[in-house]
């Protein structure tokens, strides 16, 4: 076709006689926040710290309501019990591994053959007591002999393992007891030991039921009984009898007491309506479940460092938005004063508000230790708000706003203070993980005290299990776990929120 | 000339920050209940009249006179009543400074090297596996609490292992000399919990320095004019690199007094930290404030030799000029 003979007919606008206006953008606008979004999504390690972040939060909440302790529940006869998941692991199903002499094995053994025979009738097979439900002697491995003494390695089950135990009770009691085994079927109550014969090893130990002398098992001769002889012939009882020979099961104490041996675990169990302890991170030294502890500490760590991260963010941003916006002499004074504050070591401050308003009964240790906090604390956020209030504050957008006659207050929070808010959660998120260092530095080292029934920390459990460290780790390694992973997870999060409320990083990662 | 008002200027508001908090924390403690005198019969007598010596019937202003008076004339810094039974503070703190300095000095010493090299060695191989590695391993030892992982090396080393003792052994086991090898040897752990911050903190700071300077348009210029890449990154990258990098070093050392209360404490360590905790507990108050201005003086320095050492480092900063 010749270009240059096309007919004028041929020719026309386009658009004719439509007028053209903008048009309205299709697309969703991206808003700072969605913008910010977008980027942190990307970051799969900031995701990942997000979710853990609130998992242990929820823990932290919803904890208590799935425990079936409370905090101050203490039960002393089941201290350093190891965790139990409950689900018939391999690991993690409350077995301590202990290396045991023989007639400390004769003892734990003991306790399952005692409770297959609640009457004292001496009929147990040996492998009746080792099979029992009460047995705490899970498996037995390689035995070997150290300077004459034969050693066996034994996994125990450290809830069995406390066994029997004298309880005083009255006689009321020991009838409700009695009602509860026949409707159950779970005995409680078995014979008492007569402890005035000669054959009692220790009055206090209601486990060593059978004849001994020192720690000795003995035979029903009095000789001294092997660990052979035991499994043939079963143990000899000490067993308390009345005239008839039938075993007595209660002393009276005094007028309104009676003593009883119980079998603890059934005992708890009548105590708590049938069902069994679970420890599901086990028990610290004082016999305290440590999933319920640390779930109390970990609230009081978190609820102290959002507190903390609030108030700072809000004293912080008034404070230094009125340093960055009117600069000059009142930036100058206020500066000093920041200078000095933040020149104050914290440990010191803290020591000495714990030592004169916590100590003195004043106020509790967690807010002692929130004013600590917060003495100091809000001066960085304050730093970074003046940062920002002095960048933005010549723009051309604020002179804008007051040519329009927009007073200070409102060019400060409605046209400054948005731009600056990134740098300002960011912040404030990234307070949280060296408040929790702190607080659970403090009590870990005794200078806080949340060590109380009610209240604990995770500081204060770390410094408690620290005494266990080498014979019953788990004590200390759940605390040590949690705190480990809040950390990583703050962390990870606020650098994840950093970047993405950084708008220059837009678009450099593709 | 700048320079050196700006250094003056400096000091002088390090000097009234110290003040303040002097007077602050002298008023603070003098509130609390003060105890009763523990010594009997001639001791008694002799604490009495210490007592009144340092002014502790006078009113607290008072007391504040004559402390600051002792300490500048006679650097008398009172009296311990509890820790080391009347003696002077001034010395109960010159005997605690050994073994924290000593555990910090070694903890330099191994987590310095290490740490920079670490971050040279990251920043060469810049996104490449060992780089992301050491980045997740920094990640993980900078976030994770310093007493975290000395529980897992007095469990692991100590415990499980064997191979060093579980606590610091002390002055007389060790045969009455700090640098023994007892003495060294039961001090590794401790060094080794120390150290591990210091390393991940120093080898991110020198990645994130050396890959700003790796990229920069100099290290092209001097592979142009003939320099292999190792020659361009150790004459030009590194020293650069090197200038933001040293400040921190030097106020580490400062800090090197200091110690960690905290490691002190898990390792039983008989230093300024455990001395700091002891007169807390024992509510021994003198020993409490001179070790808290202790602390104070510490961490004013580390911001002053910080900030100095930029000026005197960095050729492009000029100090104190507008």
């Amino acid at each position: 076709m010749d270009i240059r003979n096309i007919s004028k007919e041929k020719l026309q606008f386009v658009e004719g006689e439509l007028q053209l206006h903008d048009q309205k953008f299709e697309t969703k606008p991206i808003g700072f926040l969605k913008d910010a979004w977008l980027r942190f999504k990307k970051n799969k390690g900031s995701i990942v710290a997000a979710i853990i972040i609130l998992i242990i939060i929820l823990f932290a909440v919803f904890g208590p309501v799935f425990s079936s302790y409370a905090v101050s529940d203490c039960d002393a006869n089941y201290a350093l019990c190891r965790p139990d998941l409950g689900l018939d692991l391999p690991f993690w199903n409350g077995d301590k591994e202990m290396r045991l002499n023989d007639n400390y094995l004769a003892l734990l053994y003991g306790i399952g053959y005692g409770a297959e025979d609640p009457d004292g009738s001496g009929n147990v097979a040996w492998q009746q007591a080792v099979d029992s439900e009460y047995a705490c002697i899970v498996n037995t491995k390689d035995s070997l002999m150290e300077s004459g003494t034969h050693y066996t390695y034994c996994d125990v089950d450290t809830v069995m393992r406390v066994g029997f135990s004298y309880q005083t009770i009255t006689m009321d009691e020991y009838n409700a007891i009695r009602d509860w085994e026949n409707t159950s079927g779970i005995r409680v109550i078995y014979p008492m030991i007569d402890y005035d014969s000669e054959f009692c090893m220790d009055s206090d130990d209601a486990n060593c039921w059978y004849k001994s002398m020192g720690k000795v098992p003995l035979t029903k001769d009095g000789n001294r009984a092997t660990l052979e002889y035991l499994q043939a012939n079963g143990y000899a009882d000490n067993y308390k009898r009345d005239a008839e020979g039938n075993v007595v099961y209660y002393v009276n104490k005094d007028k309104t007491m009676i003593s009883v041996r119980v079998l603890y675990y059934n005992y708890y169990r009548y105590l708590h309506e049938g069902s069994r302890p679970t420890h599901i991170f086990g028990t610290d030294g004082q016999g305290y479940d440590i999933f319920i502890r640390l779930a109390s500490g970990a609230r009081i760590s978190l609820l102290l460092a959002f507190g903390v991260s609030i108030i700072n963010l809000t004293i912080g941003a008034f404070y230094g938005a009125i340093e960055g916006y009117y600069g000059g002499v009142t930036d100058m004074i206020m500066e000093r004063i920041t200078d000095i504050l933040a020149d104050v070591p914290f440990i010191i401050v803290a020591t000495l508000f714990q030592q004169h308003f916590v100590q003195t009964g004043k106020v509790s240790a967690f807010t002692g230790l929130l004013f600590a906090f917060v003495l100091t604390g809000w001066i960085g956020t304050a730093y970074r708000v003046r940062t920002q209030f002095y960048r933005f504050k010549n723009q051309e957008y604020v002179l804008a706003a007051r040519t329009l006659g927009a007073s200070d207050m409102r060019i400060m929070w409605k046209h400054i203070f948005p731009n600056s808010l990134g740098t300002i959660i960011t912040s404030s998120v990234l307070v949280i993980p060296s408040v929790i260092f702190s607080e659970s530095m403090l009590s870990f080292l005794g200078i806080v005290n949340f060590q109380s029934k009610d209240m604990t920390s995770i500081g204060t459990l770390l410094s408690n299990g620290q005494k266990y460290l080498s014979t019953d780790p788990h004590v200390i390694f759940f605390p040590a776990m949690v705190i480990s992973l809040l950390m990583i997870s703050f962390n990870l999060f606020g650098n994840g929120l950093r970047d993405a409320f950084n708008p220059s990083l837009r678009g450099t990662e593709e | 000339m700048a320079k050196f008002i700006y250094i003056l200027k400096r000091l002088g508001a390090m000097i009234l920050t110290l003040i303040v908090i002097f007077v602050m924390s002298f008023v603070l403690i003098k509130l609390l209940p003060v105890e009763k005198s523990i010594g009997q019969g001639n001791a008694a007598r002799i604490e009495e009249a210490r007592r009144e010596a340092l002014g502790y019937n006078k009113p607290i202003m008072e007391q504040l006179w004559i402390y600051t008076k002792n300490i500048l004339t006679k650097w008398d810094w009172g009296t311990s009543w509890k820790i080391d039974y009347m003696a002077d503070v001034g010395d109960v703190i010159t005997s605690r400074l050994p073994p924290t300095m000593l555990i910090n000095v070694y903890s330099l010493l191994f987590s310095v090297p290490v740490g920079i090299l670490l971050g040279i060695f990251a920043a060469i191989k810049k996104n490449k596996w060992q780089d992301q590695l050491i980045s997740v391993m920094i990640m993980l030892f900078i976030s994770v609490p310093s007493y975290v992982y000395a529980f897992l090396v007095q469990y692991i080393l100590g415990f499980k292992a064997g191979w060093f003792p579980l606590v610091t052994s002390s002055l007389y086991d060790a045969g009455n000399s700090w640098f023994s090898w007892t003495m060294f040897h039961s001090m590794v752990l401790p060094v080794l919990s120390l150290s591990f911050g210091d390393i991940a903190g120093l080898a991110r700071f020198t990645r994130a320095e050396l890959t700003e300077q790796l990229s920069s348009d100099y290290m092209l210029l001097a592979r142009t004019k003939g320099l292999t890449r190792s020659q361009a990154t150790v004459r030009h990258a590194l020293k650069n690199a090197m200038v933001p990098i040293l400040p921190g070093i030097i106020s580490m050392f400062v800090g090197v007094i200091g110690g960690s209360i905290i490691i002190e404490q898990i390792f039983g360590v008989p230093g300024i930290g455990a001395l700091f905790l002891k007169s807390i507990n024992l509510k021994d108050y003198d020993v409490f404030m001179a070790s808290s201005m202790f602390y104070t003086v510490i961490g004013l320095a580390a911001n002053i030799l910080i900030d100095l050492s930029y000026g005197f480092l960095d050729p492009r900063i000029r100090m104190g000029e507008r």
